[in-house]
């Protein structure tokens, strides 16, 4: 179980609450695909997904970015037990959907750039640090499944 | 970190000691690989065994060690010469290079096994240089 202080918890709460789930949830996995290409093999009935172009107006990756980042506000309000409130999410994507673990951790890393992007200086290397802290318990527990 | 004349002359006179039990230690990694490592199974989904030494398993690491072969004899110049497999790594077996790392750990954990003699610290530097450079030249076509 991940330990949390107060003021990281407020630090979470805090970037969360600005992030308009809408808008970054549409535009995330356009970032990651045209980032990390190879993720690609996730998306065969998603329809075109092969130019950037194609990528940044697909309505069904901009539908799945509001469903990630809905997720992601689960585990917010769960900060305490992430493992547990992602418990059988981890073994959807492990059984059914077979996600490579490594491509959460690249998702991650497409979120806090997308956040990155809207608060920008607010995003201080101590905010940062903590953010980062909270994405890898994510990560860690969208892994737990993974036996 | 770019592999020396010395690293070069080190892989290559080790892998005449790997040779003849490529397909073995393939196999024997594979197998590690997918029970220490088992997201590294969610691109065997076709696979109806993965278990260790199941035949697709030994097919596979047969395979693997095969192209590690060719990249012994490519040394000079592995970007180019691997160039076809990076294509077909990122294009159509869209592995994530991530798990490039992960086999590599593996196949050097079975050398120290099958090899213990001959894998001395200074063979394993060589050999782990030359596996992250093969890895490179394989993601050259990813992105």
């Amino acid at each position: 179980m991940v330990k949390w202080t107060e003021e990281e918890r407020c630090i979470i709460r805090g970037v969360w609450e600005k992030v308009d789930i809408d808008e970054v949830g549409a535009q995330l996995w356009a970032r990651a695909l045209i980032v990390y290409p190879w993720i690609e093999r996730y998306f065969g009935t998603f329809g075109d997904t092969f130019t950037t172009t194609a990528i940044l107006n697909n309505p069904k990756l901009a539908a799945l970015g509001k469903i990630v980042l809905a997720a992601l506000d689960t585990a917010v309000k769960n900060m305490d037990n992430v493992k547990g409130a992602y418990a059988s999410l981890s073994r959807v994507h492990y059984e059914k959907i077979k996600v490579d673990p490594e491509h959460f951790r690249l998702l991650a890393e497409c979120i806090t750039i997308s956040i990155a992007c809207k608060l920008k200086a607010e995003l201080s290397p101590q905010v940062l640090s903590t953010w980062q802290k909270f994405l890898s318990a994510v990560v860690e527990a969208m892994s737990s499944q993974y036996k | 970190m770019s592999l020396t004349a010395k690293d070069k002359e080190t892989v290559k006179a080790f892998w005449a000691k790997v040779a003849p039990k490529a397909e073995d230690i393939g196999q024997d990694a594979l197998s590690r690989m997918l029970v220490v490592y088992p997201q590294t199974k969610t691109y065997f989904a076709h696979w109806k065994d993965l278990s260790p030494g199941s035949a697709p398993v030994k097919k596979h690491g047969a395979t693997v060690m095969g192209g590690v072969a060719d990249a012994v004899a490519k040394i000079d110049d592995l970007t180019s010469g691997l160039l076809n497999l990076s294509e077909l790594h990122a294009f159509t077996l869209r592995v994530d290079p991530a798990n490039f790392k992960i086999l590599a750990h593996n196949i050097l954990v079975v050398f120290a096994i099958r090899l213990p003699n001959d894998f001395t610290p200074e063979v394993h530097v060589a050999v782990d240089k030359f596996l992250a450079a093969v890895a490179r030249a394989l993601s050259e076509k990813y992105r």
